[in-house]
């Protein structure tokens, strides 16, 4: 029989699609690897009307393969089957049945709502961190410490980070898997989102809400680490502004240059120089060798990821709005975007919190 | 048949006609001036379908795009007009009107009626859907097509932050659309409530009916809030209001309750109709009838009721509150238990009966497994902390796809299957309607189970690119290579409709040995629908007359002798200013778009001039004389 070939092919098929996508769910940006009690609390409650569908499903399909098989027509068709219209205890049973199993799922989820949706007023033990969603990069403000991160988010394992989120223009969403789940960036109304890391790590973020442009590419991460690397890592930051360039000729020269082209205009970077800096509507510059990425978390900062960016942002990150410094005729294009690079990946490089860059990798990135 | 027509005097006075209306039978004229329900659902199927593939194209771009991460197919904006047109497309332009189109259909025939209340409101309600359709459509020629999602939330729709007319098409289109919708759901519900045969009681009137009742009450409560959202942004961005401007102190979250007060329900509008068709294949190809008829009317009926109760669910994520994530939870998973329950009873249904395995059957089968899925997808996504993870990933992609494409659409492919005989008098092929089956609905799977993986696995959705390394890369492999399956069977599935139409085998009057009124006609039926006037003494009001053995209440109806259509049978006068009035709003339409306002102007005018002509175009119609139409077979079979 051509068609029960078929059928058979086709089950196969489907049998196979869940094995392939069981191989690997861990990762840095799953749901359903969690690095916290949120994300945990989050995905046990998945977990729990994941196995809980199981019972359903085999249920309904399987009385629907049997009654499909034992009530085929055979042939029969002269004798009218029993033209029943109903059976009042069946539709009771079968209105009780689901009524239960909607009981076994609310009750766990009304109180995983409020153990982890309950808004918080932060205590002294808890890390404050105020974010606000731009077109295409989030802001991280520590307005307890005292300074500001773009696109990187470092948290101490173990502590309650509570923040704050805002949007400077459209809609937005926070979103880290791993560690918290995800609150909608609203203009003008306070949303609040808090989580704690268990474990040191780097998790994925990304925008979740539409906001065209480079919304793709609208990436972020969330750092957790040791305390003792997060509290160099905070003092790298605090000290900032009192430190002075490396004595080299060429960082010193593209520092000189992030003055001639512009880029002091729109970021700020903490001990650029006598003048403050910048607009604390762009993106932070501080320490920004102390970054992993660039562009919003799209790519590794790497000297030669950070040249690329400079050179064209739009091929990197099409719809961002960093503007293309260079012409592509500009003899000096390379020798200026090289000094620049060297003058930006030298930003706190020079301090303590230098040395734990990668610590920040235990949980591998791709 | 032979049919004498009879024309009705026409009236003296201030009442008599200032023009003829219109009479052509055949033609160009008799397709835009028909009132003919069945033509009119004829066309609403026929359009439907045609936005149906326009939609599928987009649908196909999308998946392609997706087929590896970094692909530079389509570039960020047209990817975003891409999955906008196909949202909008697929709810307002395919999958709602499918359903109003089966209505139109088959409504009047299932309760033994010769047309809908108002035959022309009838046709405006079309001509208008169409118009917005290709005013929607006009878009990709006369500027940008909307970019911004199905959802348009604010403040992404406000001037500044989106400068093109994309979102002016979608604004204005949806509320031009919407006016159609509103007039067919309102037509509907008298038609239901006062034009049922003689003996047809409310229990006794088909499921399918009952459901289209139960929509159009939805349509009627739930497009205002949408009228009102609309019409409010559109106030922003053509006369610089401030409804959804942060910088001037506005809550853009208002958007978000506005449309989801309204798109809840059209879930239902979308859903419940399908759950009609479903009543109606699975007892006719069991022969057995619908197992707890009222409480799968019940259930629709607080379905209905309760989707107005669940719009929150959409917004788990926006801060709300715990209280509020809660109540809504609650009501979300009770709208679970009618759900169940009506699974339940099509399982009834089919127990104990002798099934036949016809491709709608096929079709219904389907869509019990695939909606049931969905159903349960959608029972954790009411599950907020899971939201907080799951909201605006590929895995609500993967539930809404279930539900809407595997529940919605597979019922109504069942439908197609089901009535096509009885729409053009010819059977499609069931062994090509197998060959698409078995593409179509495994290729529906391969496409969207998926998609539950990478969206648990991080991939949110209205992404153009994904990140790699992160494991999405083979769950959208396998999504697209899933496109390519599925792409075979609607290419069979068109191929069988034409085939059908072409060469189809004659079908006979009830060549499914059916339940419902409809079959009792021919097929296709006259334009005058039944030659005599039906009369109901049970809920399967045909399959009673067929098999008076399992009748349920009296035998003979006890009106039955009544002397029905004494002076003919009346048939609407068909009318031009349905559609002159619909051309009017298209017209309407751009200049507001285009800010011309002195087209505007005159565009309103010719509205009320229209409106003026339709109103004083005289009574028209006709009576018409059924020669030695047969007496009612008395136990007659097919």
């Amino acid at each position: 029989m051509q068609a029960r070939r078929w059928l058979r092919r086709a089950l196969a098929a489907a049998a196979s699609v869940p094995l392939i996508a069981a191989c690997e769910f861990s990762g840095p940006q799953s749901a359903l690897d969690p690095a916290g009690p949120v994300a945990q609390a989050q995905k046990d409650l998945f977990l729990w009307t994941f196995w809980l569908s199981w019972p359903v499903m085999i249920g309904v399909f399987g009385a629907l393969a049997y009654a499909l098989w034992r009530f085929r027509a055979r042939g029969n068709a002269k004798e009218l089957p029993h033209q029943t219209h109903g059976n009042l205890r069946l539709e009771v049973a079968w209105t009780v049945i689901p009524v239960i199993l909607v009981i076994l799922v609310a009750v766990p989820t009304v109180r995983t709502i409020f153990s982890t949706e309950q808004r918080v007023t932060p205590g002294p033990d808890d890390l404050v961190v105020h974010a606000t969603g731009y077109q295409w990069w989030f802001k991280f403000e520590y307005t307890d410490l005292g300074f500001t991160t773009a696109n990187e988010l470092i948290v101490p394992v173990g502590t309650r980070v509570v923040m704050s989120l805002d949007s400077a223009d459209v809609l937005h969403a926070f979103w880290v898997p791993n560690l918290a789940g995800k609150r909608d960036m609203i203009p003008n109304q306070d949303n609040q989102i808090w989580f704690t890391a268990d474990r040191a790590g780097t998790y994925f973020g990304q925008c979740a809400e539409l906001c065209l442009g480079a919304h793709a590419y609208m990436r972020f991460r969330v750092i957790a680490m040791e305390r003792d690397d997060y509290q160099r890592w905070v003092t790298a930051f605090q000290d900032a502004g009192r430190r002075t360039v490396a004595a080299d000729p060429l960082v010193e020269r593209g520092r000189a240059l992030t003055a001639q082209k512009g880029c002091v205009a729109c970021h700020t970077i903490e001990g650029f120089g006598p003048v403050a800096v910048g607009n604390a509507d762009f993106p932070d510059l501080t320490n920004f060798g102390l970054r992993t990425t660039v562009g919003a978390a799209i790519a590794d900062n790497t000297p030669e990821n950070l040249a690329a960016w400079l050179r064209d942002p739009q091929a990197m990150k099409p719809g961002n709005y960093m503007p293309t410094l260079w012409s592509a005729d500009d003899p000096n294009r390379d020798a200026e975007i090289d000094a620049i690079v060297a003058y930006l990946l030298s930003l706190g490089r020079d301090s303590a919190a230098g040395a734990s860059l990668s610590l920040g990798d235990a949980h591998g990135r791709p | 048949m032979a049919v004498r027509k009879v024309t009705m005097p026409a009236p003296a006075g201030p009442g008599a006609a200032v023009f003829a209306r219109p009479t052509a039978e055949r033609g160009l004229l008799s397709w835009l001036t028909t009132v003919d329900h069945k033509r009119l659902g004829l066309l609403y199927i026929f359009t439907s379908f045609a936005f149906m593939a326009a939609a599928s194209v987009e649908a196909f771009l999308i998946r392609l795009q997706l087929a590896a991460p970094g692909n530079t197919l389509l570039s960020p904006e047209v990817y975003n007009q891409m999955f906008t047109m196909h949202g909008v497309t697929m709810v307002f332009l395919a999958i709602m009107p499918l359903g109003i189109g089966f209505a139109n259909y088959f409504v009047p025939l299932q309760i033994g009626a010769r047309d809908l209340a108002f035959p022309r409101l009838n046709a405006f309600g079309y001509w208008v859907y169409a118009a917005g359709g290709l005013f929607l459509y006009t878009s990709f020629f006369l500027g940008s097509p909307p970019d911004v999602g199905w959802v348009a939330y604010a403040p992404l729709t406000s001037l500044s932050n989106n400068p093109g007319n994309g979102t002016d098409f979608y604004m204005i289109g949806l509320l031009v659309g919407g006016i159609g919708t509103l007039v067919t759901a309102m037509n509907l519900i008298v038609t239901v409530i006062s034009m049922r045969a003689p003996g047809m009681t409310m229990m006794r009137v088909p499921v399918f009916t009952w459901m289209m009742l139960v929509t159009s009450f939805l349509i009627i409560f739930a497009f205002p809030p949408l009228t009102i959202a609309l019409f409010q942004v559109i106030m922003d961005r053509t006369f610089g209001t401030l409804f959804y401007v942060p910088a001037a102190g506005a809550l853009p979250i208002l958007w978000q309750h506005l449309f989801w007060i309204f798109g809840h329900p059209e879930v239902y509008i979308i859903i419940l109709p399908a759950f009609g068709v479903i009543s109606e294949v699975i007892p006719t190809f069991s022969r057995k009838p619908l197992f707890g008829y009222p409480v799968v009317i019940l259930s629709g009926i607080f379905i209905g009721f309760m989707g107005f109760a669940v719009w929150s669910h959409h917004m788990f994520t926006t801060g709300l509150g715990p209280v509020v994530n809660t109540a809504f939870a609650l009501t979300s998973f009770v709208i679970g238990i009618p759900t169940g329950i009506k699974v339940f009873n099509w399982l009834g249904t089919i127990w104990g009966g002798q099934v036949r395995f016809t491709v709608a059957m096929h079709y219904a089968i389907a869509f019990l497994i695939t909606f049931t899925i969905g159903g349960i997808t959608g029972i954790m996504l009411a599950v907020p902390p899971f939201t907080a993870q799951a909201h605006d990933t590929y895995f609500v992609v993967a539930h809404f796809h279930y539900v809407m494409g595997g529940g919605a659409l597979l019922a109504f492919f069942a439908g197609l299957y089901y009535w096509f005989p009885k729409m053009s008098g010819k059977l499609m092929d069931e062994r090509l309607g197998k060959w698409a089956f078995w593409f179509l609905v495994p290729g529906l799977h391969l496409i969207f189970f998926p998609q539950h993986v990478a969206g648990l696995m991080g991939m949110p959705r209205r992404t153009q690119t994904f990140v790699e390394g992160v494991g999405l890369e083979l769950p959208n492999l396998i999504s697209t290579s899933g496109t390519f399956v599925m792409l075979v069977g609607l290419v069979l599935l068109a191929a069988n409709i034409l085939h059908g139409l072409l060469r189809g085998k004659p079908a006979g009057n009830d060549p499914w040995d059916a339940r419902t009124l409809e079959w009792a006609t021919t097929s296709p039926p006259p334009h005058h629908d039944f030659d005599r006037q039906p009369v109901v003494n049970d809920r399967d009001a045909h399959w009673v007359q067929k098999y008076p053995e399992s009748v349920h209440g009296e035998r003979v109806p006890e009106n039955a002798s009544e002397p029905y259509d004494r002076h003919g049978i009346h048939m609407p006068g068909q009318s031009i200013y349905p559609f002159f009035l619909a051309l009017a709003l298209l017209v309407f339409s751009y200049a507001l778009l285009f800010h011309n306002w002195w087209v505007l102007g005159l565009s309103v005018a010719l509205m009320f001039f229209f409106t003026y002509l339709w109103a004083f175009e005289g009574v028209g119609g006709r009576h018409l004389k059924v020669p030695g139409a047969p007496a009612r077979a008395k136990g007659a079979r097919s």
